[in-house]
């Protein structure tokens, strides 16, 4: 698994530009989307997969991040609001990431007094509580969307040359996985990590599990509103609709179909999902019914998703509950063999 | 030897008519181990809950080392010195055995608030993890993951956990339950060398256990507690032999 991670991050570094320089700019576009989205996947996995927290509605913070860009530039461009209006990227980036902490923290502080089905159902309330307040924003174009006129600046970079944007995002995926991965080996990842595989158990060696997932869940959010940063800045039109909850449903679909818990399981996802969408689509126009039944298929017969299949592949399985038949049989005389796990540092 | 660590006074908890817990009142000394018995439905695991802040009391106090604990939220428990073993095993599953310890040895150590530095490679964390298990024999299987192990081993990792957060008192809820001839004999071995050392409360059906390991046995019966002794004494005791054991034999 760990060496598919290298290889499948080798390949967004190469290909990409190279589609780009080659004059295939279209296919540059849509690697730029697959990063963007598995960035906010990566994030909400940080929560779903380690903390076991299926929120729906980590779209609002893909929203969020974009109009934290879309707003100062607006004014900037417009007039009024002098306090925000701005093309600095720095600002847009600070607003987008302050937004999206503040409204993880006051979410996360009531949602995650809730669980299961019932935590789903009010982080997608609060989901699209947002949508609705950013439809009825008429200055920003409500329902229509809001064009962005200009890209965020910062110095030394110019984010209206595709391949320096796609540099950003791909730089800030890297970066991400390896936040994320050195959180879940921390011990805070490990204690969010137990309060997913048993809360009762952790409270009875003393740990209060709601401040840990709180601070997990405004970890997430803030990550993704920096995914949402990035989206204004490539598709430069932001609108409500990003922040659906079917949108949602798209981000914790890539997490679980390329497999929660496995760092690079949401990539993957990503991948898949993006090229199915866009390879179904040139074939019929039906797309979405053969898309939802091959999505169907995976949940049904990849568990673990698809990062649970790759590296431990159904045709080269060696079956858990046939290595314990055997180990409690040799148990005994002591030679037992050690069944797989993923202990350490899991990638 | 005398000094009470733990007592319970007049502590009363009803389901609806149900009297669960009846006026009890228990007295741990310090260094013992103090084994509660009782028939089924006597209400010992709802005891156990409630001395462990998972059940709220509604009438009584819970005087733990001096200090009122009764009001205290379940996870400052642990904090305040008391730990516990579940009657249905309580461990995490998709752990490996190594990782359990090792979280309630982090846990021990205050927050967790660190999200950098790796903490399967910290020493402090992975060298008593290791010593935990190898004080209930587990150390040759500390990758397995605990979905992995026996039922047996199961129990004896818990005990491990539990003592990991260094409590002053050790409430056991059934160790013993569901556990085979050779097992139960493994987890008795283990329980007897923590004699002298930790202060426990246990509660167990298994008499041969409870007769082997206890210093003091108090009988709970319909929750009250109807007998505290030596366990000469309670065996002598015709109240319990007409409400427990004679019942059994």
């Amino acid at each position: 698994m760990r060496w598919f991670s290298i290889v499948l991050l080798l390949i967004l570094a190469i290909v990409p530009p190279v589609a780009f320089i080659t004059g295939h700019a279209f296919w540059m576009d849509l690697f730029t989307r697959l990063v963007v989205l598995a960035i906010a996947a990566v994030a909400l996995n940080l929560i779903l997969g380690y903390g076991g927290l299926v929120s729906f509605g980590h779209a609002a913070y893909l929203g969020l991040g974009a109009y934290a860009v879309g707003i100062p530039v607006y004014h900037a461009t417009y007039g009024g609001f002098d306090s925000i209006a701005s093309y600095n990227g720095f600002v847009h980036l600070g607003i987008a990431i302050a937004v999206s902490a503040v409204y993880a923290l006051v979410t996360g502080a009531i949602s995650l007094r809730t669980r299961g089905v019932n935590f789903i159902m009010i982080t997608m309330a609060f989901g699209q509580m947002i949508f609705y307040a950013i439809v009825s924003l008429e200055t920003y174009g409500g329902d229509d969307g809001l064009t962005i006129d200009v890209r965020s600046e910062f110095p030394g970079i110019n984010l209206d040359n595709p391949l320096a944007l796609y540099g950003l995002c791909y730089g800030s995926l890297v970066l991400v996985l390896y936040l994320v991965y050195r959180i879940s080996n921390s011990r805070f990842g490990l204690t969010l990590q137990g309060a997913r595989s048993n809360e009762e158990r952790m409270r009875a060696i003393g740990v209060d599990c709601y401040r840990y997932r709180l601070t997990a869940y405004v970890i997430s959010g803030v990550i993704c509103g920096y995914a949402g940063f990035l989206l204004g800045n490539f598709t430069t039109f932001i609108s409500p609709e990003m922040m659906d909850w079917t949108r949602s449903g798209e981000i914790m679909f890539m997490v679980i179909l390329g497999g929660a818990t496995y760092l690079c399981g949401p990539v993957i996802g990503a991948l898949v999902f993006i090229l199915l969408e866009h390879l179904l689509s040139e074939i019929t126009v039906y797309w979405h019914l053969p898309f939802g039944l091959l999505l169907i298929a995976s949940v049904l017969f990849l568990r673990g998703g698809l990062a649970g299949a790759l590296s431990n592949p159904p045709w080269f399985r060696k079956d858990r509950s046939s290595a314990l038949a055997s180990d409690t049989s040799t148990a005994a005389s002591g030679t037992a063999t050690k069944a797989p796990t993923r202990a350490d540092d899991d990638v | 030897m005398s000094e009470v660590i733990l007592s319970v006074n007049d502590l009363c908890k009803r389901f609806g008519g149900v009297t669960a817990t009846d006026h009890v009142n228990l007295a741990v000394l310090k260094g013992e181990t103090h084994a509660l018995i009782g028939p089924n439905g006597a209400g010992k695991t709802t005891l156990i809950s409630q001395l462990s802040g998972l059940l709220k009391p509604d009438q009584g106090s819970i005087v733990f080392q001096g200090k009122d604990i009764t009001d205290l939220p379940a996870h400052q428990y642990c904090e305040a010195g008391l730990a516990r073993s579940f009657q249905i095993t309580s461990v995490f599953p998709d752990f490996s055995l190594l990782d359990n310890i090792a979280l309630a040895v982090q846990a021990n150590q205050g927050h967790a608030f660190r999200f950098w530095a790796n903490a399967r490679r910290d020493p402090t964390l992975r060298r008593s993890a290791h010593e935990w298990l190898g004080m209930v024999n587990l150390d040759d299987r500390a990758d397995w993951l605990a979905s992995e192990v026996s039922h047996g081993e199961r129990r004896q990792l818990e005990i491990a956990m539990a003592l990991a957060t260094e409590p002053s008192l050790l409430l056991l809820d059934e160790p013993m339950a569901g556990m085979g001839q050779e097992e139960s004999g493994a987890m008795i071995s283990i329980l007897k060398s923590l004699r002298g050392e930790k202060t426990v409360l246990l509660v167990e059906h298994d008499m041969d256990a409870v007769f082997a390991l206890a210093d003091r046995i108090s009988v709970l019966v319909y929750g009250k507690v109807i007998a505290t002794g030596s366990p000469q004494d309670i065996r002598s005791n015709s109240e319990v032999q007409r409400a427990y054991l004679g019942e059994v034999a």
